[in-house]
């Protein structure tokens, strides 16, 4: 197929990759926590992917990138759940169906806010945010099994290496495919200027709607494969802080860079469960001067994110 | 036949009455120029008749069909295009992803061709590619594809947002003051530009200007535009004669 021999350069590497990674998981080299967080950081970039889509190469500012992934997340835990599933193929169903179902929710209520400018969008993005955040609270009223605030618990653990990562790789090459079109083109256009887009023809609102729903695809993807990992999940893994931690990643790596999501998530994630291993127990909070420190000194040094010199 | 009609269009804004009943019609193939003084309106007539805004009262007729109420992005479609006052380039853009996304706006493939490369995805990116590159080179913008738009000079931009309305196509083309900032000699260019990109791409244009010399140069038929109203329409020389008109541009550069 044309798509697996265009990418054969990026598919090419990644199985190399793959195959290193799997050698070292296989011999037990690292630690079942090193394996697990490894994985989570393909989650990671994926989600922030989507959220570059949304923010680097169309220019809507979302502070509720992370209600998406917990949509992903609890729908997912939900369905295989209530279903019964277990395996990786009965599983694919599901993660699709996840992803969907975020993006669906990102188009309805994208129609009314995406009209918003920048400061108000991000108000109604986290105002959304904070719904989110609140239903999933109060989610044992219509449910039992989704655990309200105690977290949602015994969700089949279902991620694995292969899942996590050519699930990612899949679709990197489909964003990157998309970007590399006439859809990504339009969306920088409307970044550049939103007039200008409509004087060459651009439908602007449905460009604006159809990156962020495909930004929100690609969040309920990363939390469906979330939920599968972890086993658990609590309300207050998908509020306003990790919705802030998915921007960071996006603006470190550099807005409109993939390659540069792709580092800033691998670094990210590094960087925090890294500390956690080098600071002794009662100093792990020091991670919040640390932190700040390294992203005040990484905009200094390149404002535009790792990837460009330039604006 | 007319390409292009309007028809006792008004425009106000809270106290301002921009535009106050204005009529005037440009020919096929015909070259109109739209004058006058500051704040006259030329503007807002571009702005209602690309859909920018929509109109208070009167028509906009478009080869019979009225288009006065549809939004901005339909107009290239039909075949109108615009270039802005205050040049409206994709600045953190290539100059030649300027000109490709505008030829790309007709290009039809969907997203599914998009993501899993099917031919008609080659097809249409290769014939728009080539196609823009031609006007890149039409436009004497040759060597500078890859740089951003907005590292060109000032003269370069003002080409480049010409060739991004071109790419489009259009049968009528509106351009706004492209001779703002320009001096004599570039001008002189942009004369010779407008007339050749006329013949090439068998245009009907408007253009609004301020620099006399331009547009009584290249214009068919003058529409004289004041305090929103039409005080006077002729050839070139029959404007310049106009008494209102003298009037209307007293204390500002003489004809
Ligand atoms: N969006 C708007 N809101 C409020 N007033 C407006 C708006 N657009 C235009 N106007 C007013 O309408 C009048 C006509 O403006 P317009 O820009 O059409 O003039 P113009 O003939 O193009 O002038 P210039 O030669 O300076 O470009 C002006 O008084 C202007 O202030
Ligand atoms: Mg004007």
């Amino acid at each position: 197929m044309k798509f697996f021999w265009e990418a054969r350069k990026v598919i090419l590497p990644a199985v190399l990759v793959y195959l290193v990674l799997k050698a070292i998981f296989g011999f037990h080299l690292v630690s079942g926590y090193i394996e697990q967080i490894t994985l989570f950081s393909f989650i990671v970039i994926l989600t922030s992917l989507g959220l570059n889509v949304i923010y680097g190469y169309t220019g809507q500012f979302s502070l509720g990138h992370a209600a998406f992934y917990g949509i992903g997340a609890y729908i997912s835990a939900y369905l295989s759940k209530s279903l019964g599933v277990e395996s990786i193929l009965g599983f694919i169903p599901v993660l699709f169906l996840s992803g969907v179902s975020a993006g669906l929710v990102g188009c309805l209520i994208g129609v009314p806010i995406l009209k918003l400018r920048d400061d108000f969008l991000a108000i109604a993005t986290l105002g959304f945010g904070t719904l989110v955040r609140v239903i999933l609270d109060n989610s044992d009223r219509f449910s039992e099994i989704l655990g309200g605030s105690r977290g949602f618990v015994g969700i089949p653990r279902i991620t694995n290496l292969e899942l996590a990562f050519f699930v990612t790789v899949f679709l990197i090459l489909v964003t990157r495919n998309i970007i590399f079109s006439r859809y990504g083109l339009f969306w920088r256009c409307v970044k550049n200027d939103e007039l200008a887009s409509q004087a060459i023809g651009i439908n602007t609102s449905r460009m604006k709607l159809m990156a962020f729903s495909y930004g929100c695809f690609l969040a309920g993807i990363g939390g469906a494969l979330y939920a599968h990992l972890y086993t658990f999940l609590h309300p207050s893994n998908f509020d306003i802080l990790k919705s802030i931690d998915f921007l960071i990643i996006v603006i470190v790596g550099g807005m409109g860079s993939i390659v540069g999501t792709i580092y800033a998530g691998l670094i990210w994630v590094g960087f925090i469960e890294g500390l956690r291993i080098a600071l002794p127990a009662d100093m792990l909070d020091l991670r919040w001067v640390f932190i700040p420190l390294f992203l005040i000194g990484l905009m200094m040094w390149r404002p535009y994110g790792l990837i460009r010199k330039g604006g | 036949m007319k390409a292009l009609a309007v028809e006792n269009l008004e425009k106000g804004f809270g106290g301002v009455q921009a535009v106050d009943g204005i009529s005037f019609s440009v020919e096929e193939g015909e070259t109109v120029g739209i004058i006058g003084p500051n704040g006259a309106g030329k503007t807002t007539v571009f702005n209602l008749i690309t859909g920018f805004y929509r109109p208070d009262r009167g028509n906009i007729l478009f080869y019979g069909k009225n288009i006065a109420y549809l939004p901005p992005h339909r107009l290239p479609r039909l075949g109108i295009a615009r270039t802005f006052q205050n040049l409206r380039l994709f600045g953190k853009m290539t100059v030649f992803e300027n000109i490709l996304s505008a030829m790309l706006v007709q290009g039809r493939y969907n997203l599914f061709s998009a993501i899993f490369r099917w031919t008609d995805y080659f097809v249409t990116e290769s014939k728009a590619e080539e196609k823009a590159r031609k006007l890149i080179e039409f436009f004497n913008l040759s060597g500078k594809e890859d740089q951003s738009a907005d590292s060109l000079p000032y003269g370069e931009q003002r080409r480049l947002e010409l060739a991004r309305a071109l790419a489009l196509e259009p049968k009528v083309l509106l351009v706004d003051e492209p001779g703002a900032g320009m001096n004599p000699i570039e001008i002189q260019g942009l004369v010779q530009t407008m007339k050749e990109v006329k013949k090439q791409f068998l245009l009907t244009v408007v253009i609004i200007e301020h620099q006399m010399g331009l547009v009584m140069n290249i214009s068919d038929k003058i529409v004289v535009m004041d305090f929103g109203e039409k005080i006077a329409e002729g050839t070139p020389d029959q404007v310049k004669k106009d008494r209102k008109v003298i009037e209307a541009y007293l204390g500002e550069e003489p004809l």
